[in-house]
């Protein structure tokens, strides 16, 4: 893709513009960077509530009237805290931008953190949790992080761990918020309908006066390097087993990250396809009837997290089965690689992939917010040419660096019979 | 500015042809893409089934593409998948749907693997079976998900036994284990046809192309055998318990799911119960109700209410989840904000709010292709004419703070409403219904 607009204003804020008229629509995003991975033991799930309470309110937009003003104006807006950031959208006609654009600039300094809505939100974020808990799932995943992660923040849920969710107050999230919220931490992105020159100026306008400051130095600790096989097992009540395999993988600046999200297109599959029925891991599992479904995920982290297989089991087979041929297909897949077929059908699936990902400006800025979280603002453009010069080679080497048993967390969820488990 | 912004779809700029197997064909140019999508319907959802083969309809459906009598498994898979194509069909309760999507270049072959499965299936007993056992799974989950408990206790105190709506889809395992592949390949042969078929395109193609593709692909199409259309009416009763209670073992919250007989799509009070049903759930982050439980109360992290509004009496709901020590309030509250919809008219500023959301968000809504192909799927299937879209500001404005009062009277009758929850037995925490 071409027509990026990347500037920085003086106090250091990063914009990144880019013009597209297939619909008279905008959507405008602030990234910042910090997401859970940046909170230390005690304040797990802090950056979350943090952008729950950037709902909450400022003197000059007090609660709920964004939400009426948005809404008004047709627009849809959210936000979204990952690991690495946490981002927030709003997507309006283009004719209507402004008001997003006046609120995301206002609440950067001026958001309120109101100790009332401090403790009314508390519960919502404590209910959020336990609706995520209702999910078994949810605590294998948990459980897989923790052992995974030992000492980086990728180790806790980005919910946070409920003991904190309790006992986190007031002034830990504004300090975290003033913290962490300033221009130099910071990318306003815009898709759409307008004019670069006249959208800078607006931006320039907005956020030029926030005053400047170093960019924050960030709660961050590496990982140190696994020395062999982890394996967790999670019991809940239930009917359904789940089986999970995961192998340490780089960050999504390193070119070895490309090799493995084509390694893993071959293997589960990728594209549009919401399914990949020829995807080798599908044909292994799903076809013999072990499981009902197989997925894989290699997500693009700044720094070096999983690439996660997880198979929901058929209700009479078990987690043995699932990781006795996952390993055999990771043992031929080093032992054999890849064919010339499989790598063009990847290569395919990519490109419609990203045709389908441009049809919305939302999407398309989302990739934008996202490449400067990465640290590379071109990381989203150059996406598919970097997958396209993978080769059959790479696929190989990658999948003997990566898929090593000493790289290796594997996590297990047990149903138990809830007859069994009731008190007498 | 530069470039090309689509206008909003109307009677002008979509192509529309019928066939005279009965099939309507719409097509909708945008060549501000790359891609093509697919969207269609056609009579054969599961208002056709038995209750004691529930589920049938939309195994049917799912199993199309295991192979067929041109194509296998593999070669039907492999010819969307090398492509980077997707296409999938399913069962509804008045119809089976299809999408699909595809670079451009590549409609044609995504018009004829649609009309191999929907024409010629096969249903190989190995890939039927194995359909089974992966919704089997699917249903066994979902027995431990107390958002799928609590909208399935809804359904089934709100419709009697004897109304179609009183089921899910997908069945229950019971009545799957019951599926034959005769029942599919019988089903198939009485229900999939073209009479009444819906196919809508649109992406960066030619119309007159692709309606010649489509033709070819579906034109010479015909089931004498198809039934006349069923309709399912409201019915007359409901449980004697309105107030189920799923204890689900292994949880931390409940969930709560309400409903009453909301109108039809085609019901001319529609658009009035959809403008109180933004009020009350919707407008705002989950309008009044999310004000109540959420944000004053700070009880849920979801409460909403949705206005299904399908092909027949499909429920009006309010979900919410909630710490179970709070179950009773939060129903206490939702229900007096239902009480407050139907006792007093909205305020002009609210009234207004939601206008300005119903018609400003339509550049939203239009802005993919899917969004495109589902809008202008909705206005022939529910026979809105072409021009709805074009019209629409106009419909909206055309709405009182009156007529949201008597959409609110005429549907939100509380002491008919179903209140149904799922969640952990407070007094015996592992315990299972």
């Amino acid at each position: 893709m071409t027509n990026l607009t990347h500037h920085t204003l003086p106090n250091g804020l990063t914009v990144l513009l880019r013009e597209a008229h297939s619909a008279p629509v905008i959507s405008w995003w602030l990234a910042y960077r910090v997401g859970s991975r940046n909170e230390p033991t005690g304040l797990t799930g802090i950056s979350h509530w943090v952008e729950h309470m950037m709902f909450k309110g400022t003197e000059r937009f007090p609660a709920g009237a964004l939400d009426r003003e948005i809404d008004r104006a047709g627009g849809q807006w959210n936000a979204f805290t990952s690991m690495d950031a946490t981002k927030y959208f709003e997507t309006l006609p283009a004719g209507k931008i402004d008001i997003a654009m006046e609120a995301e600039a206002d609440r950067m300094t001026n958001a309120l953190f109101d100790p009332d809505e401090t403790e009314s939100e508390r519960t919502v974020i404590i209910s959020e949790r336990q609706g995520a808990e209702n999910q078994p799932t949810f605590w294998l995943q948990e459980e897989v992080r923790g052992a995974a992660f030992r000492v980086h923040g990728y180790h806790h849920e980005i919910i946070g761990d409920e003991t904190d969710l309790r006992r986190m107050t007031r002034d830990d999230l504004f300090n975290h918020y003033r913290r962490h919220y300033s221009p130099a931490n910071a990318a306003a992105i815009a898709v759409g309908a307008f004019d670069s020159d006249e959208m800078l100026a607006k931006i320039e306008r907005l956020f030029g006066s926030i005053e400047a400051s170093a960019a924050p130095e960030l709660f961050a600790r590496p990982e140190p390097a696994q020395s062999g096989e982890r394996r967790v097992v999670v019991e809940r009540p239930g009917k359904t087993a789940f089986f999970e395999l995961c192998h340490r993988a780089p960050a999504a600046d390193h070119e070895d990250w490309f090799k493995l999200q084509i390694m893993n297109a071959i293997l589960s599959g990728s594209g549009g396809a919401s399914d990949n029925k020829t995807s080798r891991l599908y044909r292994a599992l799903v076809k013999t009837e072990i499981a009902a479904g197989v997925g894989a995920w290699l997500m693009p982290t700044v720094d070096p997290y999983l690439y996660s297989i997880i198979v929901t089991l058929r209700d009479d087979r078990q987690p043995k089965e699932a990781e006795a041929v996952l390993l055999d297909e990771i043992a031929r897949l080093q032992a054999d690689g890849v064919s010339e077929a499989e790598l063009e059908k990847a290569r395919k699936q990519t490109r419609a992939a990203f045709a389908y990902s441009a049809e919305s400006v939302t999407e398309q800025a989302y990739g934008l917010a996202q490449s400067f979280i990465l640290g590379d603002v071109h990381w989203f453009d150059r996406y598919s040419e970097r997958l396209m010069a993978v080769s059959a080679d790479d696929v190989l080497e990658v999948a003997n660096r990566y898929l090593a048993p000493k790289n290796r967390v594997v996590g297990i969820l047990k149903p138990t019979d809830p007859e069994e488990e009731a008190p007498a | 500015m530069t470039g090309q912004q689509a206008s909003i779809p109307n009677s002008s700029n979509i192509a529309r042809a019928e066939l005279d197997n009965g099939i309507t064909l719409l097509v909708y140019e945008n060549p501000a893409v790359q891609s093509v999508n697919l969207m269609g319907s056609l009579h054969a959802g599961s208002i056709y089934e038995s209750p004691d083969k529930s589920g049938l309809a939309s195994l049917a459906a799912g199993a199309l593409m295991t192979g067929t009598s041109e194509r296998d498994f593999d070669a039907i898979h492999g010819a969307l998948e090398d492509i980077g194509a997707d296409l999938g069909f399913r069962g509804h309760i008045h119809k089976a749907g299809l999408s699909g999507k595809a670079l451009a270049e590549d409609l044609s072959l995504l018009l004829n693997v649609a009309a191999e499965a929907l024409r010629n299936p096969i249903f190989p007993a190995e890939h039927v079976e194995r359909l089974r056992g992966e919704r089997l799974t699917w249903l066994q989950y979902s027995s431990f998900d107390t958002r799928y408990r609590a909208a399935k206790a809804m359904r089934e105190a709100l419709y009697p036994a004897a109304h179609p709506y009183h089921y899910g889809t997908y069945g229950d395992e019971e009545s799957i284990a019951k599926i034959s592949v005769d029942d599919l390949i019988s089903f198939h042969a009485a229900h999939f046809g073209p009479r009444g078929m819906i196919l809508v395109i649109v992406g960066a193609v030619d119309s007159a192309d692709a309606i010649k593709l489509a033709t070819e692909s579906f034109g010479d199409w015909r089931n004498p055998a198809q039934p006349a259309v069923r309709q399912a009416a409201a019915p007359d009763t409901c449980s004697d318990d309105l107030r189920p209670v799923v204890f689900v073992p292994g949880k931390t919250q409940s969930d709560i799911c309400m409903g009453l007989i909301g109108p039809a799509r085609k019901a001319d009070d529609y658009l009035a119960a959809q403008l109180a049903n933004s009020v009350l759930g919707v407008f705002g982050m989950m309008g009044r109700i999310g004000k109540s439980v959420r944000e004053e109360k700070g009880l849920a992290y979801y409460a909403f209410s949705r206005l299904g509004g399908g092909h027949g009496p499909d429920p009006w709901t309010v979900s919410a989840g909630v710490n179970p020590e709070n179950v009773e309030l939060a129903v206490a509250s939702i229900l007096e904000e239902i009480k407050r919809l139907r006792s007093e008219v909205v305020s002009d500023e609210d009234l207004a709010d939601n206008q300005s959301y119903f018609t400003g968000r339509m550049p939203l809504r239009l802005e993919s292709n899917e969004g495109i192909a589902s809008h202008i799927h909705s206005m022939e299937s529910f026979k809105l004419g072409l021009d709805y879209l074009a019209n629409y500001d106009e419909l909206i404005y055309r709405i009182t703070k009156e007529d949201l009062l008597r959409a609110a009277q005429r549907y939100l009758r509380s002491e008919r409403m179903v209140v149904a929850v799922a969640g952990p037995d407070r007094e015996n925490p592992e315990s299972a219904d």
